[in-house]
């Protein structure tokens, strides 16, 4: 199973630092990691440096991966609207990347698996421009699994679903990493979605890392005062599941 | 990982896809047959009409036929012919791949400055007799309006190139240098002898009467060697229609990509303007009419491009011999007359599939 360990990661554009010092345990495959933080904290960033798609200090540690630091896959919060190609083109190409003209029959199975698993093969003839923001997002994470990683960094990917699409792809995922072992690191501004799927959490703040660890340590009434500037409780619901009520806002 | 590990429960998608490339491959060997019909009937037509199969007899059992037709097929019209389809090609191949790789459907080697710059080149050879490159004055007047319109390329590119300009930004600098290039273009021909106006005038029309078997063969190549280059990077440039972020995070190197794109795209560009002169539209529409046709999948829309160019080039020079009995008109002056009707057609049809 792979495991993602970062050490003294940061990451600069030209020579303004705009992330340093993110140090995290090996963070095993099967689970799902959350990155929270405000506005603007440096996620986005975080995972372009651990993609490779930035450039930093400090080093993105990979262990008991099959094919290298090629294998993780950043997925960006949007796939563009303006091209002339239907969805299922689009997720074919983020396959092909790298591969001959032709394309087999089993390559064109696995993405009619994936449309038909995030349950989007109703739209696979459509136009990416003809999609709302959240369809063209679940096209968005159906690109990145076609390319079979085994980390996957994932940008805000349900920042335009619905209550349901968000419950749904969560569940999916987290189902998904504990069956293939696959390692997720996903960005989320709902807290409850990170206290509710995800195994660990990282929080960035104003470009470093604050805290990393266990969600239900880290998600404290605490943090989200220090960090969100919200007066708020992490309390147990009637089902016995940690929730997030939010009280005020801090001036 | 394994997704293939959820239920199959339907392989709709493979056979649709399956069926749509079929149907795009039938379109693409299509326009590759009326191609072929528009090339014949350009030979066919001139101050003397040829049947087709006087044409196509010339072509195949060249030793059949007497030295006239022959002459006047192979060596007059033949060039001009060929000239129309490597010229079309080249314009709607760089106007395409300018699209791509900048992310904007207005942009073509004539909206961005490229044509206008080579325009100037020439006039500063044909009006003040200046050689940018001295070494080759008998060639002065391609050369000039190729080296110019290569500094405008790349003048585009490394402009999109630099942080914080955005796909509007090179459209407005393309305008600018429109613009620019027009406006001292202007005051050369305010300069101008009578005779080096009328020379100017006639060059930035765009005129096919020009051709010869060289430069048939100098665009053509550049087009060989273009064609298989952007094949290459197929996928690849596919994938930059997705945005640039996008494109990043699948692996792509796409300041590479554009770099290298850029550069052959100058050179696709530039070397046709600077042989026949200024011709327009095809840049621009060839690649939209092959867009509406086949989409954004390079595999197909690269050669709907060439074909769509060299169609559009093709029958224009059939109906610039067409339009005043025994008189070629300008070719540049005739392309927006062909192209914009069925321009028209194809948008108000197919709003769907439009950029």
């Amino acid at each position: 199973m792979v495991g993602l360990a970062l050490k003294g990661v940061g990451a600069k554009y030209g020579k303004h630092t705009v992330l340093s010092d993110v140090d995290t345990d090996i963070l095993r495959g099967g689970v799902m990691t959350a990155v929270i933080g405000p506005n603007a904290a440096g996620k986005s960033t975080l995972f372009k440096r651990i993609a490779g798609l930035a450039s930093g200090p400090g080093t993105v540690v990979l262990s008991d991966t099959l094919k290298g630091p090629e294998t993780i896959c950043y997925m960006p919060q949007d796939t563009g609207a303006n091209a002339v190609l239907t969805v299922y083109e689009s997720v074919l190409l983020a396959s092909k990347q790298g591969s001959s003209w032709k394309v087999r029959d089993s390559e064109l199975l696995e993405i009619d698996r994936i449309l038909q698993a995030l349950r989007i093969n109703d739209l696979a003839f459509r136009g990416l421009g003809e999609l709302s923001g959240g369809q063209r997002q679940l096209v968005s994470i159906a690109q990145a699994l076609v390319r079979k990683p085994e980390v996957l960094l994932m940008d805000e990917p349900t920042s335009a679903l619905d209550l349901f699409r968000q419950i749904e792809v969560l569940g999916f995922m987290r189902r998904l990493a504990a069956k293939s072992g696959m390692s997720v690191l996903i960005a989320l501004h709902d807290l409850n979605h990170a206290l509710r799927y995800c195994e660990n959490t990282i929080v960035i703040a104003k470009g470093a890392m604050v805290a990393s660890g266990l969600t239900g340590d880290v998600i404290t009434g605490t943090m989200l005062r220090d960090i969100y500037r919200v007066e708020a409780r992490v309390e147990m619901c009637s089902h016995g599941k940690p929730v997030v009520i939010v009280d005020h806002s801090i001036i | 990982m394994a997704v293939a590990a959820e239920q199959l429960e339907t392989t709709a998608g493979r056979d649709q896809y399956r069926a749509l490339a079929f149907r795009r491959i039938v379109l693409i060997c299509g326009m590759l047959v009326a191609l072929c019909f528009s090339i014949s009937i350009d030979m066919a037509l001139g101050p003397a009409n040829y049947t087709l199969r006087e044409v196509l007899t010339s072509l195949f059992y060249a030793e059949s036929v007497g030295d006239q037709l022959r002459v006047v097929i192979w060596d007059i019209r033949m060039p001009i012919a060929l000239m129309a389809v490597t010229v079309g090609a080249s314009l709607s191949l760089a106007g395409a791949q300018m699209q791509t790789i900048l992310a904007n459907p207005l942009a073509s080697p004539f909206t961005l400055g490229i044509s206008a710059a080579a325009g100037f080149g020439a006039a500063l050879g044909l009006i003040g007799g200046v050689a940018i490159f001295p070494a080759a004055v008998q060639y002065m007047i391609p050369i000039n309006a190729f080296l110019m319109a290569m500094a405008a390329a790349l003048f585009i590119h490394f402009a999109s190139t630099m942080r914080g300009v955005t796909v509007e930004t090179i459209v407005l600098l393309g305008i600018a240098l429109v613009f620019t290039f027009n406006a001292l273009l202007s005051l050369l021909e305010y300069l101008a002898s009578e005779q080096a106006l009328a020379a100017v005038v006639f060059w930035t029309m765009g005129s096919l009467t020009k051709a010869t078997w060289p430069k048939v063969w100098i665009t053509g190549a550049v087009l060989l060697f273009a064609i298989p280059l952007f094949a290459r990077h197929a996928w690849a440039l596919t994938a930059l229609r997705l945005g640039e972020d996008k494109a990043a995070s699948l692996g792509i190197n796409v300041r590479r990509l554009r770099l290298h794109t850029m550069m052959t795209v100058s050179l696709l560009a530039a070397i046709p303007v600077s042989f026949v002169g200024t011709i327009g539209f095809v840049g621009l529409v060839g690649p939209h009419i092959a867009r509406m046709l086949v989409g954004e999948d390079q595999r197909f829309f690269l050669p709907a491009s060439v074909l769509c160019g060299a169609l559009l080039l093709s029958a224009t020079s059939v109906v610039s011999k067409t339009l005043i009995p025994g008189a070629i008109l300008p070719i540049g002056v005739i392309t927006a007359l062909v192209g914009v009707p069925f321009f028209f057609v194809l948008i108000f049809t197919n709003r769907r599939r439009a950029w």
